[in-house]
């Protein structure tokens, strides 16, 4: 098991490391243990930094894709609540159906990918042993169980014209539609904490792409789970009652390409694993069919076709977003420069500072 | 009564507060740390590896791996001798006044012991494998095939029956000391000054600072060089420390978001 990715004897072979902006580490550095690659040409001077032989300092997550994919779905079954809530209030039946069946489908899928990705899956019901504000995911189970108690019934809510019309069941059918908003409305309180938490879940690590990022990654989860519940209505309501879903894409698209833009920006070194290879992939992918997503919501208003397109776009941009920002943070915590780069400069600005007092 | 120490964790009139100080100058590299560790916990095995990394062939703390022996071999300027100085060091779980693992633990497994040690209860672990990106240091691990989380216990058994950890026990130069954190951070500091007197000016502490981005760690170290040159962060930070900050931002993104959905849908019908 530990003989992995070390052939190399400790000197980094590994891509070709460069100092981004002013995150590289000290440049004067030599010696057994050090990672270092000669560029004769190069133009960016190289960052150095020293290591145990390249190996990681902190452990990648082992989450396998289940929570990526739980990203997705929690977001898309938020963003649906939401869109349940605002068909039902708003008279959009098709928008308050479409809205409600997809929260009970995204969160069911949910369930499973956590359940899933359990070292101990018979285990999962001792995410419910304690309440832990400390832990993101403490607060995250609780959320996603008082989530599950009101999107629940709202979902099955729609099935009452399944039942007689007379006798004790054709009371049930008639509460039913009240009963039904009651409970889409607590579920549509709770669905914004539910898609954002998720980004306090990533960023409450060690992982140094994911933990820098915490001031944008809430704001890409909520962006990216409202233009995927709209493209998730998009395809499920006619197009006389999605004008609201349109104006949805276009904000939450706008929320979370701002969002990716400043983490791919922003962090200097720890910008670096979202902007290239796999991560970097799957985030531009996702950029790009998200603005053809939103362009074809706005364009396509008329045509039911060319919606629904725009629908299965949107929803696929939400998942390679969410599974590029997943890649993007077990990235930077495999290469031991963004674990040390960062914290050696940390270190050399307080020496710098106690030294001019 | 002051503001007790987040290792005291609220128990009443605890022992005091118990610890490591691994002096790696003196360490010999037998790894009999490591096999001491192994045999008293029955930590599995973790294969027969050879890494080529000088003679680790270890690798790095993991769930099989509760004591790590690292070897780093360098050239050595202006030493009339072989030219070359072995640096040696047995890590080991940091035990964090402000531990991350045990703040992220949603299943409340990962608990402060009355030693003001960091232990994993397996019969609680579900194997969610939150704590493991969560540690600063790398140190614990899921381990395969089993699915949930181990790491050192500073051998919470032994302790509780007032005996010496094993890897300490087994420690032939010393250079594993166990004892109160208090006396240990005493002992440290006298052993660096005494370094640092017969001209070892690059021994330093790692980890003994209470003031440090964990709040001090119940095992600390003497190094004779850079953290990052033994495979441990120069600067770790406990990263619950930031929390408050994440939780307003998520709330800042849950009002956008809801007001975002409220203004989609109170927009003029077509």
């Amino acid at each position: 098991m530990n003989a992995s990715g070390t052939g190399d004897q400790g000197r980094g072979t590994r891509g070709t490391r460069r100092e981004t902006q002013d995150q590289g580490t000290r440049p004067d550095r030599r010696g057994e243990g050090t990672r270092r690659e000669r560029r004769d040409a190069a133009v960016v001077p190289e960052a150095e930094f020293r290591s145990y032989y390249g190996r990681p300092i902190i452990k990648a997550p082992v989450w396998r894709y289940d929570i990526p994919a739980y990203l997705f779905t929690g977001g898309l079954a938020a963003g649906s609540a939401l869109v349940a809530a605002g068909g039902d209030l708003t008279g959009r039946p098709a928008l308050r159906r479409a809205g409600r069946l997809t929260t009970l489908a995204a969160l069911s899928a949910s369930t499973y990918f956590l359940i899933n990705d359990l070292g101990r899956p018979e285990r999962f019901h001792h995410m419910l042993r304690v309440a832990k504000p400390t832990s993101p995911m403490s607060v995250g189970s609780w959320i996603l169980a008082a989530f599950g108690a009101t999107a629940g019934p709202a979902a099955v809510s729609e099935l009452a014209p399944l039942l007689p019309r007379r006798g004790p069941l054709g009371l049930v059918r008639r509460l039913a539609p009240s009963a039904g908003r009651v409970a889409g409305i607590g579920a549509a309180m709770i669905a914004p904490a539910l898609a954002t938490y998720t980004g306090v879940l990533l960023a409450d690590t060690a992982v140094p792409s994911w933990h820098e990022a915490y001031p944008e990654l809430p704001f890409i989860f909520a962006g990216s789970a409202l233009a995927s519940a709209a493209g998730a209505g998009l395809i499920a309501a006619p197009v006389e009652q999605t004008s609201p879903l349109r104006r949805l894409a276009l904000a939450g698209a706008a929320i979370e390409l701002a969002g990716a833009h400043s983490v791919e920006t922003r962090l200097g070194l720890l910008s670096e694993p979202y902007t290239t290879g796999r991560a970097g992939r799957l985030l531009r992918a996702g950029r790009t069919l998200t603005a053809l997503g939103v362009a074809g919501a706005l364009l396509g208003r008329r045509s039911r076709v060319v919606s629904a397109l725009s629908g299965a776009a949107l929803l696929t941009a939400s998942a390679l977003t969410r599974f590029g920002i997943f890649a993007g943070g077990v990235r930077s915590a495999e290469d031991p420069k963004y674990t040390v780069g960062p914290q050696r400069n940390r270190l050399t600005g307080r020496e710098n500072g106690r030294e001019r007092r | 009564m002051g503001e007790q120490s987040p290792a005291s964790a609220g128990y009443q009139q605890p022992p005091p507060r118990m610890g490591f100080f691994t002096d790696t100058s003196v360490c010999i590299g037998c790894k009999a740390c490591e096999v001491a560790c192994k045999e008293w916990n029955q930590v599995p095995d973790d294969g027969l590896n050879l890494l080529g990394m000088s003679f680790d062939n270890t690798g790095g703390l993991s769930a099989n791996t509760w004591r790590h022996v690292a070897f780093i071999e360098q050239p050595r300027n202006g030493d009339t001798g072989s030219g070359m100085r072995w640096l040696m060091s047995s890590d080991v779980c940091k035990h964090c006044t402000r531990a991350a693992c045990l703040d992220v633990c949603p299943t409340g497994a990962l608990f402060r012991t009355e030693f003001g040690t960091v232990v994993v209860q397996e019969d609680i672990c579900n194997g969610c494998g939150y704590c493991i990106p969560a540690c600063p240091y790398g140190v614990i691990d899921q381990r395969r095939g089993d699915g949930r989380a181990w790491k050192c216990t500073l051998c919470y058994d032994r302790l509780k029956a007032d005996l010496t950890p094993a890897c300490a026990k087994a420690c032939p130069t010393a250079s594993i000391q166990y004892g109160p954190l208090e006396e240990l951070r005493e002992r440290a500091q006298a052993r660096l000054e005494q370094l640092h007197e017969a001209g070892e000016t690059s021994a330093r502490l790692y980890g003994h600072d209470p003031d440090d981005g964990v709040g001090g760690a119940g095992a600390f170290f003497l190094l004779l060089d850079e953290p990052e040159v033994y495979g441990l962060p120069p600067d770790p930070v406990v990263t619950t420390r930031d929390l408050p900050a994440m939780w307003r931002r998520a709330g800042l993104a849950a009002l956008t978001m809801a007001a975002a959905a409220v203004v989609a849908f109170l927009g003029r019908r077509p």
